[in-house]
């Protein structure tokens, strides 16, 4: 069996295991090694041709190719390695990892650390229960997008999107540019999934309609899809009867939500949040085996890669760090409590060394809101208090403070996000 | 023009199961099916259970084939390398009306000749089933009840056949029979006119179709929809055995088992219906066996579902199986009822059929070189991680992961697609390995597959199907 060492070694090679090994090379490690199914790396940024990454990050609009290709380079340069077209099957809790290629077989890869950066999957037709037949032609976005993008196929010409994230809308905007119809743009909630940049610039610059609180109820079609019907929704998100309606089409994507792929992390032991599905993590992106770190979507689904890249090096630096034995000492847990209208937060908690650390958490609200103050307090103390003129469960937001600003009679943090009155 | 001496129409269980029976002798045998592959209708929308026939209606060709098949999977599975496991049923008594029916339910096992159903105390269900409703009264244990892998029990059954000289005609429907005299001579189809010296009709739901075209309207069938969740393997909410309600006069219920590769299966409705293609699942339907299956596991959890479907049994007007030979159809032997333990009862009933023929005058001698066993493809993921590194060593394509969730690789899927009976479509490919019955439902492999279909069978893409003609998945390339 072939057995390779080395010291931090990444599993996924996307934006965020490519910032996350960039990162821990940075750092100092000497061996860094990124393992990928695929037979390049860039991960899911590979079907995203279109622009609209790198604003934060780079200040500047990138597609996604060019954004990881950037990172890329820099891998190279400083002689980052990596297996490509490689499987993980395993992460055993010693850190041990077993893999999978054609070139070498059953692969063994030992570790000092491990970083998971494996991304999520799609939600499927099952997993929201659409009843009907169960003809060809029903897609998950992610999946279409691939097909398009990367396999130059099209999967129809008539199509109906069910629901609103961002995938959906894109490919909204991509299929009629390659001459599809799409029909409308089906959204159960009664706002929008995704960003809104994305609807102006998917959906409202081409006509496309959009349908809050609508949903599909039912697909119709023996072989390929004939039809599906789609109905109002009452303030319980149960289909209204009467208004159901019947649109002829050949395709229905469906854009209804990612999941954080953790296979590879439950059979690890690690704890998993089930609000976030993924890693409960510190600031450190450490999760609850210190030897293993995690980051980007693995973790938590976002919408930004910017964000990615931004906690991804955090979590290189500090598997590097946790390799090379320089890890800091932690000297006390702090909590971290969901307040008013905040669905999670993450990292999911802190624990304190003795400097006084930068720290951010991203969260999401539950339901949209305007004019609302996002606090973050410590006991008495208010580490953060900002106003903002709109939030929406589909865009990610943040609070920052710094370690030392935490009580030390407090062991726990709370963020709210509450309307101004 | 095509000639055989046996003509089985339906590649179903029943069909596939005659034909491997009849593969141990020497004729020439053609099955005629009017789907793409191999597998029937019903026989791959089920519960998957082998039954021991408990339950059966004592004295009745159902129960003798059911109870008589039972034994035969052991090592039927062994030879043909069907996944298949004998986890046992239970059936609680919930209520104390339940608790009263008892006794009956054992003493009708016990007229099917099933001796082996035992009664079971509330503490002991629990300890078997700690999912259960506490609320339990006692029950019975019923310990051969089995599962199996449906697809591949029909598929094994058609291959060894296959490589005992059977031949397939897919994609082939039988359109008409030519009646000469007192004796069928042969079958119009899709494919062009077959003459058979024998005809047997499995066609399933349609046997009242092929029946009609042999001049017998003696009975009809109409469709009767069973719905199914099916959970992640990581399932909040698990059971170990088949756990059956007590039936009531109306039906058998719903029930919650494991499925042979560890997903939870919940199901199935019993609604009649009128039409032969509506194969939808439906709101109320599902919802349905929430409220039902509840009351016997009252933690399942269905949001964690990663499909749901539905399947029809075949029901006959009047009820009843039979096997039927007709003194003014000499040659024709008629199947009909197969409706509700056909996959169990398969196997006895292609004995039954091959001895049927020889009463009405069949003659053949057994074959001196039947092969008796059929290998499986390698199944990457059950394998030691040494085996798994010989078998990448021999073909690398094994080291490629195509299937995520089931950990299915290339080297599987060349396979399948080039056995002598083929897989040809994304359905094909799934029924035989997996490939896409995992969480994400094929949203990662399932355009891989497509490619490698196209790749493998020297297609364009677009004429890669999901299932049958017509099930297109791709409607052409980006220009
Ligand atoms: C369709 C789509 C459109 C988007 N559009 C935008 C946009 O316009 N602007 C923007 O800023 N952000 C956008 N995003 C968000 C952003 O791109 C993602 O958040 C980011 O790609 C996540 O990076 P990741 O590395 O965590 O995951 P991924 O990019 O998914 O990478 C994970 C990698 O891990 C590999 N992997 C997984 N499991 C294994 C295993 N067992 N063995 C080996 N390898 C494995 C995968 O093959 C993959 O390469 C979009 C996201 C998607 C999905
Ligand atoms: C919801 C449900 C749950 C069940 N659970 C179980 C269970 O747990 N255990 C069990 O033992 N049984 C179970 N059954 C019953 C079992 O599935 C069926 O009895 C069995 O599969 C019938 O097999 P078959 O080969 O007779 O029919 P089918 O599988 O329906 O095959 C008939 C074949 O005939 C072909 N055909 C029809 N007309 C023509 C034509 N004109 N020309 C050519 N071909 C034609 C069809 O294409 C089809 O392939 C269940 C059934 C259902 C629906």
């Amino acid at each position: 069996m072939h057995n390779i060492q080395c010291d931090v070694a990444i599993i996924g090679g996307g934006p965020a295991g490519l910032a996350a090994a960039v990162s821990a090379k940075k750092q100092g490690a000497q061996k860094v090694l990124i393992i990928e199914r695929d037979t390049a790396l860039g991960g899911i940024l590979q079907q995203c041709i279109h622009p609209g990454f790198g604003l934060t990050y780079y200040n500047e609009e990138l597609t996604g190719p060019e954004y990881y290709g950037r990172f890329i380079k820099q891998a190279e340069s400083l002689g980052i390695e990596s297996l490509l077209d490689t499987m993980v099957l395993e992460v055993q809790p010693t850190g041990k990892i077993i893999c999978v290629n054609s070139k070498y077989g059953i692969t063994y890869v030992d570790a000092k650390s491990v970083v998971l950066a494996m991304g999520c999957r799609e939600r499927t037709r099952a997993n929201i229960q659409i009843p009907g037949t169960r003809p060809a032609g029903i897609y998950t976005a992610g999946a279409a997008q691939r097909l398009i993008n990367r396999q130059n196929e099209m999967v129809g010409r008539e199509i109906v999107i069910l629901g609103s994230g961002d995938i959906g809308m894109i490919m909204a905007r991509r299929l009629t540019l390659e001459g599809a119809h799409v029909v409308a743009v089906v959204e159960i909630m009664n706002y929008l999934a995704g960003l809104t940049r994305n609807r102006v610039q998917c959906l409202d610059d081409y006509d496309i309609p959009l349908l809050l609180s609508h949903t599909v109820t039912r697909i119709v079609g023996n072989e390929r899809v004939e039809g599906v019907y789609v109905a109002q929704v009452d303030e319980n998100k149960r289909p209204i009867g009467e208004t159901e309606e019947f649109y002829p089409c050949d395709t229905l994507l469906l854009s209804v939500g990612l999941i954080p792929e953790n296979e590879l992390s439950r059979a690890t032991d690690i704890e998993i949040s089930a609000v976030t599905n993924g890693p409960v993590v510190n600031q450190f992106m450490q999760t609850s085996n210190p030897a293993v770190f995690a980051c980007g979507n693995v973790v938590h689904v976002n919408d930004l890669v910017d964000n990615v890249t931004l906690e991804s090096e955090i979590a290189g630096r500090e598997a590097a760090r946790y390799a090379m034995g320089s890890f800091p000492q932690v000297k006390r847990r702090i909590s971290l409590e969901t307040g008013n209208n905040v669905r999670y937060l993450c990292p999911h908690l802190l624990d304190i060394a003795d400097m006084d650390e930068q720290i951010t958490l991203y969260f999401r609200v539950l339901a949209p809101e305007h004019n609302v103050t996002i606090t973050a307090k410590s006991g008495d103390a208010v580490l953060y208090k900002k106003k903002a003129v709109k939030v929406n469960p589909g865009e990610m937001e943040h609070v920052t403070f710094k370690t030392g600003e935490i009580p030390a009679s407090s062991d726990c943090v709370r963020v709210d996000v509450t309307k101004e009155v | 023009m095509l000639k055989t001496d046996v003509l089985i129409i339906g590649a179903g269980a029943s069909g596939c199961a005659i034909a491997r029976e009849l593969s141990k002798y020497q004729l020439d045998v053609m099955v005629a099916d009017k789907n793409e592959d191999v597998g029937g209708d019903a026989s791959k929308s089920n519960s998957a259970i082998i039954h021991t026939g408990y339950d059966a209606s004592p004295g009745t060709l159902e129960s003798q084939l059911v109870v008589a098949a039972n034994p035969m999977y052991d090592k039927l599975s062994e030879d043909l390398e069907i996944p298949f496991e004998r986890v046992g049923a239970i059936l609680p008594a919930i209520t104390d009306e339940q608790f009263e029916k008892l006794p009956s339910i054992k003493e009708k096992a016990f007229k099917n000749r099933v001796y082996d159903v035992e009664y079971k105390t509330a503490e002991q269900l629990l300890k078997m089933e700690p999912n259960l409703n506490p609320e339990v009264k006692g029950g019975l244990y019923i310990p051969r009840e089995s599962i199996i892998d449906p697809f591949l029990l029909v598929v094994a059954l058609a291959e060894n056949a296959q490589e005992n000289g059977v031949s397939f005609l897919l994609s082939t429907k039988v359109t008409g029979l030519k009646i000469e005299g007192d004796r069928i001579a042969g079958a119009e189809t899709t494919a062009g006119p077959i003459e058979a010296k024998y005809v047997i009709n499995a066609a399933g739901l349609y046997c009242d179709e092929i029946a009609h075209m042999a001049g017998k309207d003696d009975y009809y069938v109409n469709p009767r929809k069973g719905q199914f969740y099916i959970l992640d393997k990581n399932t909040s909410c698990k059971v170990e055995h088949i756990v059956l309600p007590i039936p009531t006069k109306l039906t058998k219920g719903k029930l919650m088992c494991p499925t042979i590769h560890g997903n939870m299966l919940v199901g199935p409705t019993a609604e009649d219906l009128t039409d032969k293609v509506d194969k939808s699942t439906t709101r109320e339907g599902l919802d349905s066996i929430e409220t039902d299956v509840r009351k016997l596991i009252p933690k399942v959890n269905l949001r964690d579902s990663i499909t749901q479907y539905c399947g029809l049994r075949p029901n006959r007007n009047p009820e009843g199986l039979h096997v039927d030979t007709y003194d003014d159809v000499k040659n024709y032997v008629n199947l009909s009822g197969i409706r509700s333990t056909g996959l169990t009862g398969s196997v006895a009933l292609g004995k039954y059929v091959a001895q049927t023929l020889i009463d009405i005058g069949m003659k053949a001698p057994f074959k001196t070189n039947f092969i008796e066993k059929r290998k499986n493809i390698p199944c990457f993921h059950k394998l030691s991680r040494n085996d798994q590194n010989l078998l990448i060593k021999q073909n690398p394509l094994y080291g490629k992961v195509i299937c995520r969730c089931e950990t299915i690789t290339e080297g599987e899927i060349v396979e399948a697609i080039h056995r002598p009976i083929p897989a040809r479509s994304v359905d094909a490919v799934k029924r035989r390995l997996r490939a896409g019955m995992g969480r994400c439902q094929g949203g990662f492999c399932g355009p891989r597959v497509i490619d490698i279909l196209a790749r493998e069978l020297n297609i364009p893409v677009t004429e890669v199907n999901k299932n049958n003609k017509g099930s297109y998945m791709i409607a052409g390339k980006v220009r």
